[in-house]
């Protein structure tokens, strides 16, 4: 079984370089002179990962970039090796999205002995030096939370927190966003605050026990979808009508969620614009213009007005 | 007058062991009473009925673990093998259009199956129980994956009502009463009962008076398998949705159940009773954290303190009532 997928990720990796080669050349012919820049990705085995290729690559298109995409297959090794090869290639810049943060530091430093500039895209890379970082921002979409819970909410009332896993960035990023976008609304109070572990049988446990010690709350948040379609399922009937629910990702669940009216609200990342992003930053590098160190890209409020848009 | 004394002198002595055989649940009665004070929350209608509910998955899960760990083994594989059957039961719904029955049973079926295969990697293959399941852990969680592609799948109707009520009683507390029935029989009233603490107990003994040991494994891990598919159908059908990632890490609260429960890791020692107790403190310091609001960091901490204190009043108990 094992090594069958193995050999079928290996045949798809094998294709999707070849076509990646083959637009490649079109382009060559195309845009004469390009700029070769590699784009490496921790793994094309999530929709989310295939959209910021997407992305990458229109983007590339308009800016006449060579664009060679490898994927890691999550596998920290392939990625190591895959930076090697671009290091000594004749790649202007680097865009890598790490299997792992600190399993990169190594290759990226490779890749800056080189003078090959770096940029990062989603997950940063620890203990080396990048050109630019870009990633969703978090803080700000906590905020937007906020903001949607609140207008949902009347600007009034009593809310849940459920917090993602203990520790993790995600977690501490939305939180602290959603707790800054709060302060606007002095009606609204927080009755309670716990984790469920970005899982969603741990919310519906959790947030069961809260709504006993909290009959009253009107509101819950969660930090990511999952929580959210777990407390929508511990509120039951009430989920949507007298208690409003606001999650975070914008996953088919949650969106189909907020289609039947139980989630008010997700907050949706654009992995596409990562994607486009990054590869804007290299061609102004490539340019020889200065890059800012990091670079926010915006997330957006998914709500009932705007959910078609987003149901695939 | 004399037959009056031994009656008294029994009675006594009976409350004396009812106390050191049951220090989890002496244990569990201290933290119901701090939570009762500590909150007006805690002991009410609606909140212990929350409890019987969210008991039902750990504690189903932990009957199982517990003929294991009477028969001398582990199983680490249980949090997996539950999210595996609840998904093949809802893969086999939604994709291949079996009747919600079927999906049931297929789910149940699988967990048998998977557990079968660790006691017979484990009796036949020599592997240490330890490491057979710990490979059933990976390899079971990989091919709920596999199958589920990484996405929540909707479950059937019939293993949604599990999750669901009948009439006014949860079925989740249905199931886990009819289940702890079920496996206080099998481990009291049974020759295979009996049998599993005498494998667990000396297993060279109990081969040589005769008892089929590796048969008696084997079927002791397919019930393990079985009770925690049926953990995992009760927790998809409270979600109406096989989950991936659910049951992950289940596998330590029901080991720490069974042990809190009075059960040895050497094997041989064990009740179901005990475990049942053993699952409820677990759940009850969870919802008593979450009704006073206590932070997440010191909620880890503050539940491998009661662990560790449950287990320790328990051997002490046990140390006083042998001295």
């Amino acid at each position: 079984m094992k090594i069958s997928l193995r050999q079928i990720a290996a045949v798809t990796a094998t294709a999707a370089i070849l076509l990646t080669g083959t637009t490649a050349c079109n382009r060559n012919t195309a845009a004469s002179g390009t700029d070769k820049v590699v784009l490496a990705l921790s793994t094309l085995n999530n929709p989310f990962f295939v959209e910021v290729r997407d992305g990458a690559q229109a983007a590339a298109k308009e800016a006449g970039i060579n664009l060679e995409v490898v994927d890691a297959q999550n596998d920290s090794a392939t990625q190591a090796n895959q930076l090697a090869t671009a290091a000594t290639g004749s790649a202007k810049v680097v865009i890598v999205n790490p299997v792992d943060s600190d399993a990169s530091g190594t290759s990226v430093k490779a890749l800056n002995a080189a003078s090959i500039p770096v940029i990062g895209v989603d997950r940063t890379v620890n203990g080396a030096d990048l050109a630019s970082f870009v990633a969703s921002d978090n803080v700000a979409g906590g905020k937007q939370a906020a903001v949607e819970l609140a207008k949902s909410m009347n600007e009034k009332g009593s809310i849940i927190i459920l917090q993602g896993v203990s520790g993790t960035s995600a977690s501490r990023d939305r939180g602290a966003g959603f707790e800054e976008g709060l302060k606007a609304y002095p009606g609204i109070t927080v009755a309670a605050k716990q984790t469920a572990g970005f899982d969603r049988a741990t919310a519906l446990d959790v947030t069961t026990n809260l709504l006993q010690a909290n009959p009253n709350v009107t509101g819950v948040f969660a930090e990511n979808d999952e929580m959210a379609l777990g407390a929508i399922q511990a509120l039951g009937t009430k989920a949507g009508t007298s208690v409003k629910v606001v999650g975070f990702d914008g996953t088919t669940d949650g969106l189909a969620a907020i289609k039947d009216g139980k989630l008010v609200a997700t907050i949706a990342q654009q992995p596409a614009k990562l994607g486009q992003l990054a590869i804007q930053l290299a061609a102004k590098i490539i340019k020889g213009e200065s890059v800012e160190a990091t670079v926010p890209v915006e997330v957006v409020s998914v709500t009932k007005a705007n959910v078609a848009d987003y149901l695939k | 007058m004399s037959t009056a004394t031994i009656d008294a002198s029994r009675r006594r002595f009976d409350v004396k062991r009812f106390l050191a055989n049951n220090g989890a649940l002496v244990g569990l009665l201290i933290l119901c009473l701090g939570l009762f004070i500590a909150t007006p929350d805690f002991l009410t209608g609606p909140n212990l009925l929350n409890i019987g509910i969210q008991v039902s998955t750990v504690a189903v899960l932990a009957f199982g673990m517990t003929f294991v760990i009477v028969a001398g083994g582990i199983d680490l594989s249980v949090g997996s093998v539950a999210a595996l059957s609840a998904m093949v039961s809802s893969w086999l719904y939604v994709g291949s259009g079996v009747s919600g029955w079927i999906a049931l049973i297929a789910g149940l079926v699988t967990g048998l199956l998977v557990g079968v295969v660790n006691g017979l990697v484990s009796a036949y293959g020599k592997l240490p129980s330890f490491i057979a399941t710990l490979a059933m852990l990976s390899v079971a969680r990989g091919l709920t994956l596999v199958i589920s592609d990484g996405r929540p799948i909707k479950t059937a109707p019939e293993v949604s009502f599990l999750g669901g009520n009948l009439g006014p009683i949860p079925m989740p507390i249905i199931v886990l009463v009819a289940s702890a029935i079920i496996a206080s029989f099998l481990l009291n009233r049974t020759v295979l009962g009996r049998s599993m603490y005498a494998v667990g107990g000396n297993a060279e003994a109990a081969r040589l008076s005769g008892l089929p040991v590796k048969r008696i494994v084997v079927i002791v891990f397919g019930l393990a398998g079985l009770f925690a598919a049926l953990a995992g159908l009760l927790l998809a059908g409270r979600l109406d949705s096989a989950q991936p990632q659910a049951a992950a890490g289940y596998e330590l609260d029901a080991i720490a159940a069974v042990v809190i429960g009075g059960a040895s890791l050497a094997g041989g020692l064990g009740r179901i009773s005990g475990t049942f107790v053993g699952a409820l403190v677990l759940v009850v310091i969870r919802n008593g954290l979450n009704l006073l609001n206590v932070t997440s960091f010191w909620q880890q901490v503050v539940i491998g303190v009661v662990i560790a204190l449950a287990v320790g009043i328990d051997v002490l108990r046990r140390k006083t009532r042998n001295a």
